[in-house]
């Protein structure tokens, strides 16, 4: 009985649309609920204030999110820059991390099934290293690189290089035999076989490797900012943190999430439009 | 055998494929080693189709992977027109059972794909992709993608990509197993009408005693593991060959016999082998 009902209901709402309505209903019951405890006044509005309320004041959060606005007296369309400065600064630094973690592993994870003598000179040394957490290596970024975009860049590249490059030989391995056996009929050579075949094959599979590293990037480049590489939205929520601003701290975690959920949408397009095969 | 058009590469009188005492044990010298072909030989002539029939491991894959030069063989040696196996050479192409045309590239870009590594221009090699596909029955499908295709489809531009190389010899392990009956009958049909237009020798594996009825000129019936020939039964019937035919009636029970004895002892062995496991573990 209830099937051609949803039949009709699909043919006036798109796929797209559904899931929008529902995203929507999803965030306003929570909200919803929120802003009730604050009505009722169960809810600090000092300690927890509601939605509309870190959302109104944006001039105001905006002017702290940056030295130059936090003191002087800056004008409404300089506080919105700053906040689209940092909320940049931040996505760059991720951006930057994924693509040369991405571009990194996949050399070396190839190259390492390319040449078994480069493979056996590397894989303990990565052996080694996989296990230490990112957040180890946070003094030796800021060692090498000192302060500024480079240190937060180098951290999500590590956290990503070596789940990565595992990733890339594991999916090497994976590969239907027939794929690489074909090429070999038709007369590819070894390098051949490893950026014609391979190398597509094993693309797809990879990038949803780094669709699911995409909040530890994020999470990371929050770290590195936070314990002052410059700039970035981690450093505005240890600012948050350290003036007990509750209203700056939920701002900026609606920032932050806002940005996950956009670079996450951006990486599912270029998965579905670029990448559209399955090996 | 007849002697037929593309033996351009063919010392005299030579066959498309020699078996010499073939033999292969994988991963010989560990104590994981499994003999898989032993003291195999067989002259397959130009032009001819021949089925290789078996129980299952008894090394039919494993064959057709030593004749593409895919893997070395342990003993014994193998010639193509003459002129010994050493590696792969798209002179010998391989069929999978399940198609493994390249899920990234179009239908046409999959069969141009050899072309390519050749190194011919790409209009000229598309247009000659074109050709095939049409050849196959697939004109119309070129911008395709692999995933777009039936499984029948697939089967067909997997062999409209091995034809773009010329081979002069087809080996095909199971290309039709995994499709359903009526899509079975009709490639091969399909592929009868290939062998002839292309003179190509066929290797043709299956466990269907029907399908190397309709195919063959010779079935080769394997014996269990390690595998060797255990009879060759010639089918000198004019194709396409009616399976009510009570010539056929009659092959079909020896066939069946000759391969009931052999699939009763490769299962006696491999419940020997389980066996012998229980006791260890
Ligand atoms: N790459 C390999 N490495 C090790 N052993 C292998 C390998 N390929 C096959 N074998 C072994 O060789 C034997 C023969 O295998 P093969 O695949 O040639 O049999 P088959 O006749 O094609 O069987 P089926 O009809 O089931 O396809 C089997 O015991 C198998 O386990
Ligand atoms: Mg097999």
């Amino acid at each position: 009985m209830s099937a051609p009902t949803v039949k009709a209901r699909r043919k006036w709402l798109p796929g797209f649309a559904t899931a929008a309505i529902w995203s929507i209903a999803s965030v306003a019951l929570f909200a919803g609920i929120w802003e009730f405890c604050w009505y009722m006044r169960w809810a600090n509005p000092m300690l927890m204030p509601p939605p509309h309320m870190f959302l109104q004041d944006v001039l105001y959060v905006g002017k702290l999110f940056d030295k130059s606005t936090r003191l002087g007296n800056p004008s409404d369309i300089e506080i919105v820059l700053t906040i689209l400065k940092t909320v940049g600064a931040t996505t760059m630094r991720v951006i930057i991390g994924l693509i040369a973690g991405l571009v990194v592993s996949l050399a070396v994870g190839m190259a390492i099934r390319y040449s078994p003598l480069f493979g056996k000179l590397v894989m303990p040394v990565i052996n080694l290293l996989a296990p230490v957490s990112p957040i180890g290596w946070l003094p030796v970024a800021m060692l090498i690189f000192g302060l500024g975009d480079a240190p937060a860049i180098f951290l999500v590249y590590i956290a990503l290089f070596f789940i990565m490059t595992l990733a890339t030989l594991s999916l090497i391995d994976r590969l239907p035999s027939s794929y690489v056996q074909s090429a070999r009929i038709m007369g590819a050579s070894r390098l051949q076989i490893f950026v014609l075949v391979i190398l597509p094959a094993i693309l797809p599979g990879l990038f949803v490797v780094l669709r699911i590293n995409l909040f530890a990037a994020l999470m990371i480049v929050l770290i590195a900012e936070s314990v002052g590489v410059g700039g970035g939205l981690g450093l505005v929520v240890i600012i948050a943190r350290n003036t007990f601003d509750a209203q700056l701290a939920f701002f900026t975690m609606f920032i932050i999430g806002a940005v996950g959920f956009v670079l996450d949408i951006a990486l599912r397009q270029i998965q579905r439009r670029v990448l559209y095969w399955q090996a | 055998m007849s002697d037929v058009s593309n033996a351009t590469t063919a010392p005299d009188g030579a066959p498309a494929i020699s078996c010499k005492s073939v033999g292969k044990i994988w991963g010989m010298g560990t104590d994981r080693a499994v003999e898989a072909l032993k003291d195999f030989s067989l002259d397959v002539g130009q032009n001819e189709f021949v089925v290789l029939l078996g129980p299952s491991g008894c090394g039919k894959s494993t064959l057709l992977y030593l004749i593409a030069g895919l893997e070395d063989l342990t003993a014994g040696a193998i010639e193509g027109h003459g002129v010994t196996v050493t590696g792969p050479d798209s002179d010998r192409s391989l069929i999978f059972q399940e198609s493994s045309l390249y899920p990234w590239l179009s239908v046409v870009e999959n069969v141009s794909f050899g072309l390519k590594l050749r190194g011919m221009a790409k209009g000229k090699r598309r247009k000659v992709a074109e050709r095939l596909l049409v050849d196959v029955g697939l004109g119309g499908f070129e911008s395709k993608r692999p995933d777009e295709l039936s499984g029948g489809m697939r089967q067909r531009a997997a062999v409209a990509r091995a034809l773009a190389m010329e081979p002069s010899v087809l080996l095909m392990d199971e290309p039709f197993a995994a499709l359903d009956v009526q899509t079975r009958t009709k490639l091969q049909d399909f592929l009868i009408q290939i062998w002839r237009d292309s003179g190509a020798s066929v290797l043709f594996v299956t466990h269907h005693i029907d399908e190397a009825m309709a195919l063959a000129d010779r079935v080769v019936v394997f014996t269990a593991r390690p595998g060797t020939i255990k009879s060759i039964v010639p089918i000198d019937l004019p194709r396409p060959r009616d399976p009510r035919d009570p010539e056929l009636h009659a092959l079909r029970d020896h066939l069946i016999d000759l391969l009931a004895d052999e699939v009763d002892r490769a299962f006696a062995e491999q419940e020997q082998i389980a066996d012998k496991d229980k006791i260890r573990a």
